[in-house]
């Protein structure tokens, strides 16, 4: 298998085609396919290592079912509850998720190949949300129904804005979530380090959530905290692109 | 072809890690397509050194300047550089790696990652993932991944760990045709021996200063 090692079967110069440097890179095509190689590449991870998703399923499920035995509440009082209880479960488990996703890059010391690499921080940042934006929309999908069943919920009026809640609420979630996690990845205890910080800013973005839910759920308009939470949303998004650069070059 | 230009300029550059100063104050400057191996006891500042000039640290104070340029970013994509761990993910291939890190570089020509995991040695068409690689193949795997942009200056910081004899020297030929093409290749090792005959100059720091520069690899004076 192995063969000797021979530098005159590489090709050089114009022919290795490699010449970049971050100026040219930061074409907005470039970029958007580095984004994409970068999420193709933590979608993999996932699949073949299925760390993050098996965590929050599992912390998930437990939420449901050890809370619904516990009060067995009333269709009535679920109503009341629900949007509380489903937020914080996806909450506690979006941070599980969002320390593996950190965690991948430090095995190895794989994040200096990407600092070394002209490849522009940014698109490291949102292939990351994406990402990170699409585990923990996979646990709703999987554990909306289990909701809906241990906690008899039925909404009053239409239930179409839920999508609207859940998909702003996740994207607040996961973008916090993402950039305190690579603040934090470099602490010695990052696991209690990422809650702390992430949680008092998402305390916003949490209480919309939960308003919406349930006020969609009691029939109730909740189009104040849909804009809210898309506002919150547009905020924190500007902001963490602006800061990230900072963020990774950290020491 | 030669260059004998200045290629890296360091100038008083000191790094500092809270109160530690793992480089005291370094000044040199490094020709052009040549094969430096940089030596020294554990704590000398070799690693910082080439963590330096690869843009992961930033000088506490002094100037670092490569290929004529102050900022890193500037000329990132002309420098390879490969750590002691191997900036690999496990769970990949090395093919799938290597796809991956060439996106980072604009590189979608994927003949390239095929070519460069031909040139030290390994096999573009296995699919078992690096975490199941042997360690000689890992290190040979991440010079691939250093080599993958074609760089005008490598950093490799100790290639030879936990690599077999006959890889280390298989390694340290490839390393010499390299420099032949006329790249600038730093090494830091604490393997010297082999650079024996192959580095054209032997850097030794001690306490984040280089101390001497020498031909041979022998350390200068008495010391052993």
């Amino acid at each position: 298998m192995n063969q000797t090692l021979d530098s005159s079967r590489l090709a050089t110069g114009s022919q290795a085609n490699a010449q970049q440097t971050g100026a040219n890179l930061g074409h907005p095509q470039i970029v958007r396919g580095i984004t994409r190689a970068t999420l193709r590449k933590d979608l993999r991870l996932e699949w073949r290592s299925k760390d993050a998703i098996n965590s929050m399923l599992f912390f998930s499920l437990l939420v449901v079912v050890v809370f619904s035995f516990s009060f067995d509440p009333s269709a009535e009082e679920s109503r009341q509850i629900a949007g509380g209880l489903v937020w914080v479960a996806f909450l506690f488990a979006a941070v599980v998720a969002l320390n593996q996703t950190w965690a991948r890059e430090l095995r190895n010391q794989v994040l200096d190949a990407y600092r070394v690499s002209p490849a522009p921080p940014n698109s490291l940042f949102m292939a990351k949300v994406l990402g990170n934006f699409i585990f923990v929309a996979v646990l709703e999908t999987l554990m909306t129904p289990l909701f809906i069943m241990f906690y008899r919920l039925r909404a009053l009026g239409p239930a179409w804005p839920l999508l609207l809640v859940a998909a702003f609420g996740t994207w607040a979630l996961v973008v916090n979530g993402t950039f305190f996690a690579a603040m934090s990845i470099r602490t010695r205890s990052r696991e209690i380090m990422l809650p702390l910080l992430l949680f008092p800013i998402t305390i916003p973005a949490l209480l919309a959530m939960v308003q919406a839910t349930t006020s969609i759920l009691n029939g109730e308009g909740a189009r104040f905290w849909i804009v809210f939470l898309l506002t919150y949303d547009l905020v924190f998004t500007t902001t963490c692109l602006l800061l990230f650069e900072t963020v990774l070059n950290a020491e | 072809m030669t260059e004998t230009v200045a290629v890296i300029t360091v100038f008083n550059l000191i790094k500092q890690f809270g109160r530690f100063a793992a480089l005291r104050g370094v000044t040199a400057e490094f020709a052009g397509g040549k094969l430096y191996a940089v030596l020294g006891d554990n704590g000398a500042g070799k690693t910082t050194l080439l963590r330096t000039l690869a843009g992961l640290n930033q000088p506490s104070s002094g100037r670092v300047s490569i290929l004529g340029a102050i900022k890193f970013h500037d000329i990132c994509g002309q420098v390879g550089y490969m750590a002691h761990p191997s900036l690999l993910y496990d769970e990949m291939s090395g093919a799938e790696n290597l796809a991956y890190f060439a996106r980072l570089y604009g590189i979608v020509d994927s003949q390239r990652c095929a070519e460069v995991i031909r040139a030290v040695g390994l096999d573009p068409t296995l699919a078992r993932p690096v975490g199941q690689y042997s360690q000689g193949m890992r290190q040979r795997m991440s010079l691939a991944r250093a080599l993958l942009n074609d760089p005008k200056i490598l950093l490799l910081d100790e290639p030879f760990s936990n690599v077999d004899l006959r890889s280390a020297r298989d390694m340290v030929h490839l390393l010499a045709g390299l420099r032949d093409q006329g790249k600038t290749i730093f090494v830091v090792t604490h393997q010297a021996s082999l650079l024996e005959g192959a580095a054209d100059e032997f850097i030794w720091m001690e306490a984040g200063k280089i101390f001497a520069r020498t031909r041979s690899f022998q350390p200068p004076g008495n010391s052993a």
